[in-house]
């Protein structure tokens, strides 16, 4: 039987990385303007493979990922063993600035999901000419904590089961079931610790309540796009950021949950295009 | 509502393979009426009416009867769809042992929404 290969590629690079070597994994397909996205807290790239799948996305964007250091492919960095990792809002953005200077972006469209859509936020605030636009899924400004996130990583919990088990919910009712269960497994195959350490950045540090107003999106254009079943970042929340941001453009999108582009991504590209497709046609 | 859930659970042989480790009692409260179910090995051995004079349970999960009929809803609105996001809400009380609760996370959420209408008998 002849296999069907998928046109998405994956490759390691070695990088230093907050002054500490990193070797990281990323993904990409397509060509045309660069996309960057960024995945959710606890997960990795995969959660874009519909999106590298897709050829009506694919053939005008570039779409990659990387997997964050201690997610997915990627490695943590050499002596983690004796680390509690915490991601923070100041590592998260040199990170990604590096990483693009890494695979030489030139000014990317970024698109985050999650603490990726809560990071793309500080991106708007402090290096808006660095994008071509912006894209946060599922972005609020602050998520208060609603359950003890010490139960993430404790020996007498499966860490694995627990993470998608709390995230289960997020996923939107009317996902397909082959969607919903791959995202919920990327969840299962997190390292200990790691979805904890993400919520760190996006219960604790990554509070931009009292910044998100100043973003300029004259800068750089920012378009919201959150699901309505969300939980964690409601709908709501992503309205309130937009309703402070003037010139941000938000829409619930019906349905769908915490993951659009994982969860139910035939779905999701109805929302995506129309977005995609202004960008592309505003050649900044 | 609840009345069948003894039967729900223990007609699903793949929600007691994954709760095969539980071995607890829970309270559960729909608005006023409390019920007690002793799971054993992931099978409910038994379910009893309240009320109860000094009730003995590992942990509570205690709703409005509204939030419960919204959650057993064939299609649930948004926010009334997952425990945790009755929780988040505050409609949902989860309290006592909550380490059996986490570790058996999504064993509960099943036994809960295998209520829900429509659900696979």
């Amino acid at each position: 039987m002849k296999a069907r290969l998928e046109p998405v590629v994956g490759r390691y690079m070695n990088l230093d990385l907050l002054g500490r070597p990193h070797r990281l994994y990323f993904e990409e397909a397509g060509q045309g303007v660069p996309l960057l996205c960024l995945h959710t807290a606890g997960s990795d790239g995969r959660q874009y493979r519909g999106l590298m799948n897709d050829p009506a996305i694919t053939r005008d964007f570039r779409v990659i990922a990387f997997d964050m250091p201690w997610h997915g492919k990627s490695s943590p960095p050499a002596g983690w063993h004796e680390e509690e990792y915490l991601l923070t809002s100041r590592d998260y953005v040199r990170m990604i600035l590096d990483v693009m200077d890494a695979l030489a972006l030139d000014r990317p469209v970024v698109m985050g999901c999650s603490i990726g859509g809560r990071i793309v936020l500080h991106l708007a605030l402090e290096h808006p000419e660095r994008f071509r636009a912006i894209i946060g899924l599922q972005s609020g400004a602050h998520v208060d904590p609603y359950y003890d996130l010490q139960y993430l990583h404790r020996p007498d919990v499966h860490g694995g089961e627990v993470c998608a088990a709390i995230v289960s919910g997020l996923v939107g009712p009317a996902a397909p079931e082959k969607e919903r269960w791959e995202t919920l497994w990327h969840y299962m195959q997190g390292g200990p610790g790691v979805f904890k350490g993400d919520l760190h950045f996006y219960k604790l540090d990554g509070d931009i309540r009292a910044d998100v107003a100043r973003i300029d999106t004259s800068r750089c254009p920012l378009f919201l796009l959150s699901g309505e079943y969300d939980y964690s970042c409601t709908p709501e929340e992503t309205l309130a950021v937009a309703a402070s941001i003037k010139g941000c453009e938000a829409t619930i999108m019906d349905g769908l949950g915490h993951f659009p582009m994982s969860e139910d991504p035939a779905r999701f590209s109805q929302y995506l295009m129309p977005v995609l497709d202004r960008i592309r046609a505003a050649k900044t | 509502m609840l009345d069948k859930l003894q039967d729900r659970v223990n007609a699903n042989p793949g929600l007691i393979r994954r709760g095969r480790f539980v071995n607890a009692t829970v309270l559960i409260e729909v608005g006023p009426d409390p019920w007690l179910v002793r799971f054993v090995d992931g099978r409910i051995a038994s379910l009893v009416k309240g009320p109860f004079v000094m009730a003995t349970w590992d942990f509570a999960l205690r709703a409005p009867a509204e939030a419960w009929a919204g959650f057993w809803a064939a299609h649930p609105r948004p926010g009334f769809h997952d425990l945790m996001a009755l929780i988040k809400r505050r409609a949902l009380r989860v309290e006592g042992d909550l380490q059996i609760f986490m570790a058996n996370l999504r064993f509960f959420k099943e036994v809960m929404a295998s209520l829900r209408a429509g659900a696979p008998a």
